[in-house]
């Protein structure tokens, strides 16, 4: 504590020029919003090094650093920054992959500042460290100087792993397991790896050059991909235990898009926030015709949600062509769980909010087409379980709002593929699959984690639990 | 993982049904009756579901029947033996219900739908059911799978809309007659989605005929097969939403929202055209330099 407080202090006696600069972070450089509502090329172009060179200078070096703690993976972060000032970049990269093997995803779709940088002791006084985008930098700095540096692995023990799903959760805990000797195999039901990161993430928040670059990593360092492969349909646990297979990591997400249950849900051009994503960034059906996978846009999209996806979704179609984009939130903008950075991109895009508003029906016309919704306005009540302000009806105050495409991005169940067919085993009241404090379900060797333990959450829990399942699998294997 | 085109085969005269059988060991081991594969041609193709028709678990083969009707059936069928399918994923979807009912089975095929009544027949028969089997096509050049389905099947009728062989009618005709004459167990139904309706408007006693179970399969629009996206979903008749990749695809008839499904199976129907016509010009294009070349 003390050390932390003479580092305050230390800022206190720099002059009086130098602590106005100190307290803000660098402005990022991004596509002029004008310009980028037209592509789908990468909003943020990142820091460079001029900046990468003053942000280092204000991390104070915290003795007992507050960030590391806010990490899900426990990056050092005061450390690889610190490497960075000295222009070590290499050596920060080291540094980073030592706790997480996909710095350029996390870099940017982290939501750093409820993590990371919410700790920040700098956030007190001024802006915190820029930690995510220093994170991004040097994993750029990688990939552009064509390296791929990594820590070394430990001599190869001869045991085998399965992972199913190649989702964040998966390719963590694949990378913790790889570096630990263990010859690990990845199981993905698409054709390509990354799971959420790939369907999910449009290329405007995460190019998929990115996600193929951190693969390729993992494969340089042996693990294995087998594509094409849905456990539970292709192959069944107890198959890959014949092969050899020793313990297992299951990581497949909470995959089923729930649907509002109201009337009009089957209309033409009501569709699910997954099947939208999908099209758009696997089967990339905004390059059709040179893909095969079509896309039907209208011009007034209105999209149902209020976290990422539903964000995801919003610009996704402004890129797409629609003419108007409106989110339709039950709650506030201060309880949207969507990342504070998307929102205001998307505002800056001109996506429309109507905020405390719920729908209530969708009409449609003689064909079965969208052409309207009713929506009710909502107040905020009482607290309810997730510690938010219960939203509630508003009595008589529907209305109707003219839309062609509706898109539902209001969350997800778990994915009954793999769990139907384990029959034995243990999940919770909602479908997911029950854990202990080791990541082990009831089913001993079989080890769970991201959101089909969970519900759907963020990238980087889901790297976190892989991270923690592998630490388990090692001590169980061992 | 490529997978290998074993054999090809046309089937019928009309130049655009194709079968083709597929090096899929993993897939071949663990097939049944009603499940079906996603196949995604090449790096730029769509992801389409497609019944399996077929499996021979000692090979290592699936089999399946393709009918030409827009750009990737049309680029799946113009691949050669020898050729390399860049992704089939499988075996999806739940497996038919298999058990020895009481009175007999009509198993009605229609069009390309034929092929995949041949595992089910065959699924069926195996464990003791008698089976009626009805197939229908526009006309014989389209009809396929006439003896192999013959030989899982204790009847075959044969329909033609234009009486080139069998009678000449719908598959309902027959059907009807059968349901007027005999006490059934289960009606199964396989074919184009309006032909499926009227069987399912034949069956579910809506017409004065006994009402009996009838089992559809429901080859919708699909991306991922496993759940995740939803555009496979179809209405039931009360209001509930189910989708067909994991609650299917052989789903009780009498419960579908035929009207809405119909509208929705033609959601892409201008895209999936323009899209075919690219395919043709670039066709055209590659046989105008070929000639050159030569």
């Amino acid at each position: 504590m003390t050390n932390q407080k003479s580092s305050t202090n230390g800022i206190k006696t720099n002059n009086g020029k130098k602590k106005s600069k100190l307290k803000k972070r660098p402005h990022v450089r991004e596509q002029d919003p004008s310009v980028r509502i037209k592509n789908f090329a990468e909003v943020s172009f990142g820091l460079t090094e001029e900046m990468v060179e003053l942000e280092t200078q204000r991390c104070l070096q915290c003795e007992k650093p507050f960030c590391v703690e806010g990490c899900p993976v426990n990056i050092k972060i005061p450390e690889f920054i610190k490497l960075m000032k000295e222009k070590q970049y290499k050596n920060a990269l080291y540094k980073i992959k030592e706790d997480n093997l996909l710095p350029a995803i996390c870099g940017r779709v982290c939501p750093q500042e409820i993590q990371c940088e919410q700790a920040c002791i700098l956030s007190r006084r001024g802006e915190p460290i820029a930690i995510g985008q220093l994170e991004r930098f040097i994993a750029d700095w990688e990939r552009r100087n064509n390296l791929k540096e990594c820590p070394e692995c430990a001599a190869p023990k001869g045991i085998k792993v399965a992972i199913i799903g190649s989702g964040p959760a998966g390719l963590a805990c694949a990378g913790a397991l790889v570096m630990n000797g263990y010859d690990v195999t990845i199981f993905e039901a698409f054709h390509t790896a990354g799971g959420v990161l790939n369907y999910g993430i449009p290329q405007f928040r995460l190019p998929k050059e990115i996600i193929v670059s951190e693969v390729e990593t993992l494969k340089m360092l042996n693990v294995k991909f087998e594509y094409n492969s849905i456990i539970g349909k292709t192959l069944t646990i107890e198959d890959l235990k014949d092969m050899g297979f020793k313990a297992f990591f299951i990581g497949v997400g909470a995959g089923l898009p729930i649907l509002l249950k109201i009337p009009g849900i089957s209309l033409i051009g009501v569709l699910s926030a997954n099947e939208f994503l999908t099209r758009t960034n696997l089967m990339k059906a905004f390059r059709f015709p040179e893909y095969d996978t079509p896309i039907k846009i209208g011009k007034i999209v209105t999209v149902i949600g209020g976290g990422n996806t539903a964000l995801d979704s919003a610009r996704t179609a402004l890129r797409l062509g629609a003419e108007k984009v409106t989110v339709v939130y039950r709650r506030t903008e201060t309880e949207m769980p969507a990342r504070k950075e998307e929102y205001h991109h998307a505002l800056e895009e001109g996506i429309e909010f109507l905020f405390l508003t719920n729908p209530v029906r969708i009409i449609g016309d003689e064909n079965d087409n969208v052409i309207k919704m009713e929506v009710i306005k909502m107040k905020l009540g009482e607290l309810d379980d997730s510690g938010r302000r219960r939203p509630v009806k508003i009595e008589n105050s529907e209305y109707m709002i003219d839309t062609d495409t509706i898109i539902i991005g209001i969350g997800t169940r778990a994915n009954p593929i793999l769990i139907k067919s384990i029959p034995e085993l243990k999940l919770n009241k909602w479908g997911y699959i029950e854990t202990d404090e080791n990541s082990q379900t009831n089913i001993e060797g079989v080890y769970a984690g991201g959101d089909i333990v969970t519900g759907s959450a963020t990238v980087i829990t889901a790297m976190g639990a892989g991270k923690k399942a592998a630490k388990a699998i090692n001590k169980y294997l061992s | 993982m490529p997978y290998e085109i074993l054999k090809k085969n046309e089937l019928g005269d009309s130049g655009t049904i194709f079968e083709m059988v597929i090096k899929t060991p993993l897939i071949a081991k663990k097939a049944y009756a009603g499940n079906f594969v996603l196949v995604r041609v090449n790096e730029t193709g769509e992801r389409i579901p497609l019944t399996i028709a077929d499996y021979d678990r000692e090979k290592g083969t699936i089999t399946l029947v393709i009918q030409v009707v827009g750009k990737t059936t049309k680029l799946l069928c113009n691949q050669k033996v020898g050729d390399f399918i860049l992704d089939v994923v499988g075996p999806l979807g739940n497996r038919i219900h298999v058990e020895k009912y009481e009175h007999p089975i009509v198993i009605v095929g229609g069009g390309v739908g034929i092929a995949p009544c041949y595992p089910q027949a065959k699924e069926l028969k195996e464990v003791g059911n008698t089976i009626i089997t009805i197939l229908g096509a526009r006309s014989r050049g389209l009809l396929i799978w006439k003896d192999r389905i013959k030989s899982v099947s204790d009847e075959l009728i044969i329909t033609t809309n234009d009486g080139s062989e069998g009678i000449k009618g719908v598959v309902t005709d027959p059907l009807k007659s059968l349901l007027k004459n005999k006490e059934l167990s289960l009606v199964i139904a396989i074919g184009p989605l309006i032909m499926m309706k009227f069987v399912v408007q034949a069956t579910n006693g809506s017409e004065g005929l006994p009402k009996v179970n009838t089992v559809v399969s429901l080859n919708t629009i699909m991306i991922d097969g496993t759940g995740m996206c939803g555009g496979c979903r179809f209405s039931t008749l009360d209001g509930d939403v189910k989708f067909a990749c994991v609650d299917g695809p052989d789903v009780d008839g009498h419960m579908v929202d035929f009207d809405n499904l119909l509208k929705r199976a033609d959601r892409f129907l201008e895209q999936e055209k323009y899209s075919l016509e690219c395919y043709d010009e670039e066709c055209k294009a590659l046989e105008k330099y070929k000639t050159k070349v030569n």
